[in-house]
């Protein structure tokens, strides 16, 4: 018999919507052995979660699924739900991308992981409670026996996915599905996490798909990997293989879209455009009665930095770190205390109005590009509202022709100006948000995390324009993040945050070299082994 | 994208229109219910019946597409205005849509009491054909008045179908005033509240929750108190009553859109709070103000029609659907169509007023985008 | 838990007190009296019924009177029902009130969850459109349009069931105005239930569930404990306005309750009827919310330890 235990043959997957017909996964083929991991690598809307889900019969209920899925022969397209509900769970299990959403709000995790094992297994109650400790222990939850009371918000993300391990691999299942597990977590973790994920192979020996956007992750853990774009595979094979000598060009390409290169330095007497020294940002949280009971949240605790004309400073820091507060922090969008000049101006005493001139030299771009454009203005609107408050003078023509200039200098039709961003993709909407930035002709930029929302491709496009504009204009980028393949293509300097406090701030290459501390050098460790400073 | 760059895009409004057009019982009630507007507004004009005229002798006539005196109401008639005229008939025979009447009377009949005929709600003047025996014997022709009540008379001998297109007019039009003033109240105080936030904030929903916790009822019958029964008084005050749920969610919007990154984006652009409010803010809130001005309407309309029920609304001989609700459900003995009608109109209006707006919520928020 | 419901007991009281300030003036500063009839009575005979019930008295008096009253227990005599303390004419009613309740409440939960969970399982389908439009049509068509309806079909025509009379609460007659209290509520509850089922069947953790090959019923149980916590909090307001009696189906029905003591009370300016009324509705009102902030945090972990 073969020792493939799951193949997938010429599946094919359609949505019905209002706007007709959506061929979503047009005719995949795959296959995975006991042992092996397989990797599926694609872009968002690639159709790689698509085919897993479909062939797992968990597609939603307008999708139609045609073509050949089979689990030790079982055929799984076309199989009842019965039938369905005693393979997934016992030979076949999934984990998902938000461990934040993937478990139920309101039982413990105790009820939910003695659920499943009862469900495919003849057990009492305590012999499965028994067992759910075990393999609480087994994903090294710390206390496991008393954990089993706790309710998922109790928890961190990263243990919330070690829970999804837990209970995916309760019933020793032959495949393991992982889609993008670790993606919603940051660095640190998500390397625990893969660890978890190659260590429990190891012992268990089942076959691993993993579904990634993420080719560091793919290089760390996967034997053979699928590369797939609009719905079809365009490459496969074992993992040196593709990555050493890519045959199709959408591969080379992804291969390529890792930010690479460095910013040149800037002169070293160049005039300081912004200093800060301990910089604040306190959060009250009321709580209780009548809200006495009061609570600190330090934000930002004591945070010094200074950056010069046309330099970049890079922040990074994981999610609660407090690098994105310090951005806003600078630009008055969160109450500071502490000394921030800009130029010669000392930002935090000014009220709004004094603040006003000065905004149009002090821009922010931020993360979201779906949350960050006004819905029901258009593009040129949107673009050319700072001038409404900056050059109030300026006729609508004149208006509408620097929005066009703006848009032309971020590489964008300026014939768009009369959409609305919800005609827009994502890394098209980043540059419009850019284009808004930039039209004010300012001197410092805060980014934050500007690309994290994108695809890495477009990635790579958002930093090359950015880097091409700091040039042209002789800008000073605040650029936080928490990816550091990014930092290091972007930034002169580097600050490294947690919890509120700088753990170590020095130039690029010798941050990145030779780091000083515990938390720096485990989270560069981190980021070299899941891939993101390969080479 | 490049072939269509040049037109012009499409707003969020403008695909909310498309969605809601293929909704097809939201567009069947959009159209149902300016039907029903429009009969309201001119419909009383065409009826030839005033709202208020009263037909005495035609009190609780069915609903019926005949044309009204029925046969078996003639004879009756024609005896009733004789013995007025103290005379007695000798003889009638019908002539089309007329009577040739012969009247005898011991004494002269006095020809001036003949306005009798034209008086009554069944015929029209009595011409004198003939006289004879020195004024003791009379022969007329008495043309009959033809008249129809499609939906039928109330107790009082008016007019149902006349009377309840007024009624809707009075229903609809309070609906719509009540409404208008929830709304004004509700949007700027929740915006107001939304926006400012911290302990301004908390106060002014502090007053709201008080608010919510007195009883409802109690409330609009202490305004019924205060206004008397000038209904116009009333609805405005309605309208200050039930803004308090559009106080809510205007403040949660604006709650939450504050937070949004867009907001924050004009903030760093400098725009100044008056802008943010203009051109981010209040756009922005504007889907769910519509979506619950459609679902507010039927509750004032619904309001009202209670209230009237209850003996306190709009007073005699102007009507709303609840006075003539509330007159149908004392007469479901025998004239059930005095209930039948009214709560036709009443249920319909609402029906479609709630999927208007069923239609308006998910065309601007299509979750399954 | 026990410190949790004190709090929400104690922060009840303040908002009673204004519930109870706010109404006393508002019925005081409303023109008319209690003694004005069609023909005036003589001065002096007002002169003495005034103050017979202290209505002589300055108004802060009063109030300050009523209020301690309230604390032991004394709503005070009615003006308008002579003879009879509005505690007695309360407490008289309110058992019919809220047999008729608490049958209409216990109804909508139970037919409007299973209408709006049977929907929900096959959205789309036929048996889904007519819940939906059984739901509308529960929400549109005013209860002073249902009840007379119902009186001449199921009274008048098909002579099933007595058009009205309380009798004792006997089962015959509280069967329309049961049903009539209850059908807007299961309208509510089945449009929420199944608008809530659905967004939960979509749920990340529901796909999870089926991912591990959870059956129906199991998803059935999931979904609809997250389903019921809204649902819960649209009924507690309503169980208290249901309990404390409909003008409506009182009056249609000629049953005993309290519900027609607001117009009647406040038309004839019985101040103490209507202060009582509006006090025992407080209570329900409040006593209800409490109650649903308790289920809240029995069902929801994240409120427990907020």
């Amino acid at each position: 018999m073969d020792r493939a235990q799951f193949h997938i043959r010429d599946l094919h997957v359609r949505f019905r919507t209002q706007a007709g017909e959506l061929h979503a996964v047009k005719g995949v083929s795959l296959s995975v052995a006991r042992g092996e991991t397989l990797a599926i690598v694609g872009e968002s809307g690639s159709g790689k979660s698509q085919t897993m889900l479909a062939a797992l019969g968990l597609i939603a209920s307008n999708g139609v699924v045609t073509g050949s899925a089979t689990l030790s022969g079982q055929e799984l397209i076309g199989a009842s739900e019965r039938v369905l509900n005693t393979i997934r769970g016992a030979t076949v299990t999934m984990i998902f991308q938000e461990p934040m959403t993937s478990l139920d709000p309101l039982f413990t995790i105790g009820q939910q992981i003695i659920a499943v094992i009862r469900r495919h297994r003849k057990l009492s109650q305590s012999e499965a409670r028994a067992e759910a400790v075990a393999l609480l222990e087994r994903v090294r939850i710390p206390d496991a026996a008393n954990r089993l009371a706790a309710y998922p918000h109790e928890m961190s993300g990263g243990q919330r996915q070690r829970v999804m391990i837990a209970m995916a691999l309760a019933n020793r299942p032959d495949v393991l599905v992982a889609d993008e597990p670790t993606t919603a977590l940051d660095v640190t973790i998500q390397s625990e996490i893969l660890a978890l994920l190659a260590e429990l192979q190891r012992d268990m020996g089942m076959a691993i798909v993993f579904i990634t956007h993420d080719l560091g992750v793919v290089r760390r853990i996967a034997n053979r990997v699928a590369v797939m774009r609009y719905g079809e595979i365009v490459e496969s094979g074992p993992v040196r293989q593709v990555f050493d000598a890519p045959r199709h060009a959408y591969t080379r390409a992804l291969l390529e879209a890792e930010p690479g290169g460095t910013k040149a330095a800037v002169a070293a007497d160049a005039p300081v455009l912004l200093a800060a020294e301990q910089v604040r940002v306190h959060y009250a949280i009321r709580s209780g009665f009548f809200g006495r009971a009061k609570r600190v949240i330090r934000a930002v605790d004591g945070v010094s930095l200074t950056l010069r004309r046309g330099e970049t400073l890079g922040v990074v820091g994981e999610s609660g770190s407090g690098k994105s507060t310090l951005g806003r922090a600078i630009v008055k969008l969160a109450p500071a205390s502490g000394m921030i000049r800009f130029e010669d101006r000392a930002l935090v005493p000014l009220s709004r109005a004094e603040m006003r001139p000065l905004r149009r030299s002090l821009q922010m771009v931020f993360q979201d590009p779906y949350g960050s454009l006004s819905p029901r203005m258009t593009v040129g609107e949107i673009i050319t509202e700072g001038l409404l408050v900056h050059e109030p003078a300026l006729s609508a023509a004149a208006r509408d022709r620097r929005a066009a200039e703006a848009l032309e200098e971020v590489q964008l039709d300026a014939a768009l100006r009369n959409r609305f961003p919800h005609e827009f993709s994502g890394g098209q909407r980043q540059r419009i948000a850019i284009a808004r930035s930039m039209i004010l002709k300012p001197q410092l930029v805060i980014l934050d995390e500007p690309t994290s929302a994108l695809d890495r491709s477009i990635q790579k496009a958002i930093v090359d324009l950015l880097r091409d504009l700091q040039k042209r204009h002789d800008l000073a980028y605040l650029f936080i993040s928490h990816d550091l393949a990014v930092v290091r293509a972007m930034a002169d300097k580097i600050l490294v945050m947690k919890d509120g406090l700088v753990v170590e701030q020095g130039p690029r290459d010798e941050l990145i070299r030779h780091p000083r501390e515990d938390y720096t050098q485990r989270l560069l460790a981190a980021a070299t082994q899941t891939g993101f400073l390969a080479g | 994208m490049s072939e269509a760059a040049t037109s012009r895009g499409r707003s969020l409004w403008a695909d909310a229109g498309d969605r809601l057009r293929r909704n097809r019982a939201a567009m069947a009630s959009l159209i149902l219910i300016s039907l029903i507007a429009l009969a309201c507004l001119f419909g009383p004009l065409l009826t030839g019946h005033a709202y208020d005229r009263v037909y005495p002798d035609y009190v609780k006539v069915p609903a019926s597409l005949e044309s009204q005196p029925s046969e078996d109401r003639i004879a009756p008639g024609l005896q009733r205005t004789a013995s007025r005229l103290r005379a007695n008939i000798a003889s009638e025979t019908r002539e089309g849509d007329a009577i040739r009447l012969v009247l005898t009377a011991p004494r002269a009949i006095d020809e001036r009491s003949l306005a009798f005929f034209e008086r009554s709600d069944l015929f029209h003047a009595a011409k004198v054909l003939e006289r004879a025996e020195e004024g003791r014997r009379l022969t007329l022709l008495v043309p009959i008045e033809r008249n129809t009540f499609v939906f039928g008379t109330d107790g009082n001998g008016r007019d149902m179908l006349t009377r309840t297109l007024i009624a809707g007019r009075v229903s609809l039009a309070i609906g719509l005033l009540a409404t208008f003033v929830a709304i004004l109240i509700g949007v700027s105080y929740g915006a107001i509240s939304g926006y400012l936030g911290g302990r301004i904030d908390m106060l002014m929903m502090r007053a709201v929750d008080v608010l919510y916790s007195l009883p409802f009822i109690f409330f609009v019958i202490m305004l019924v108190v205060f206004f008397g029964r000038n209904f116009v008084l009333m609805f405005l005050a309605v309208g200050a009553v039930e803004w308090l749920d559009m106080a809510r969610i205007v403040r949660g919007q604006t709650l939450s859109l504050k937070r949004r990154e867009f907001v924050q984006a004009a903030d760093v652009l400098g725009v100044s709070t008056p802008g943010i409010l203009r051109r981010h803010i209040i756009p922005n809130t504007l889907g769910p103000v519509v979506v619950y001005t459609t679902l507010l309407v039927p509750k004032v309309i619904l309001l009202e029609s209670f209230l009237s029920f209850l003996g306190l609304g709009v007073q005699e001989p102007m009507t709303s659907w609840g006075v003539l609700i509330s007159d149908g459900a004392r007469n479901i003995q025998g004239a059930t169509y005095l209930l039948i009608f009214p709560a036709i109109f009443l249920t319909t209006t609402l029906f479609c007023l709630n999927f208007i707006g069923d239609g308006l919520r998910d065309a601007l928020d299509p979750r399954d985008r | 838990m026990v410190l949790f419901v004190l709090r929400r007991f104690l922060s009840a009281i303040p908002t009673l007190f204004v519930v109870v300030t706010l109404s006393f003036f508002l019925m005081r500063v409303a023109p008319g009296g209690p003694f004005d009839l069609e023909q005036p009575l003589e001065a002096k005979i007002m002169e003495n019924l005034n103050r017979a019930f202290g209505l002589d008295r300055p108004l802060i008096e009063q109030y300050g009177r009523y209020l301690l009253n309230l604390l032991s227990g004394d709503l005070g005599p009615s003006f308008y029902i002579r003879d009879f303390s509005v505690a007695e004419i309360l407490l008289k009613g309110l058992p019919v009130s809220m047999t008729l309740g608490s049958l209409a409440i216990l109804l909508a939960l139970v037919v409007g969850t299973t209408l709006g969970v049977i929907a929900s399982l096959r959205q789309n389908s036929g048996v889904d459109y007519a819940v939906i439009g059984f739901a509308t049509a529960g929400v549109t068509i005013p209860n002073f349009v249902v009840a007379p309806l119902f009186q001449i079909i199921f009274g008048l025509m098909l002579s099933w069931l007595p058009v009205g009379g309380w009798n004792n609460g006997a089962v015959r007659n509280i069967i329309l105005p049961v049903i009539v209290l209850a059908l807007p509520q299961i309208a509510v509850v089945a449009r929420m239930t199944r608008a809530s089922m659905i967004e939960a069947l979509r749920s990340d953790h529901v796909r999870t569930l089926r991912s591990l090959g959870m059956g129906q019923r199991v998803i059935v149980l999931h979904a609809l404990r997250g389903a019921i916590l809204p649902i819960m909090s649209y009924l507690g307001p309503t169980a208290a306005a249901l309990l404390t009696g409909s003008v409506v189906v009182e009056t249609i029905f000629g049953l005993p309750g309290i519900g027609r003591y607001f117009v009647e009370g406040a038309l004839n300016r019985d101040y103490t009827l209507v202060m009582g009324t509006v006090v025992v509705v407080a209570i329900f009102v409040l006593l209800f919310n409490m109650i649903v902030d308790i289920l809240y945090a029995l069902l929801d972990p994240r409120v427990r330890y907020e």
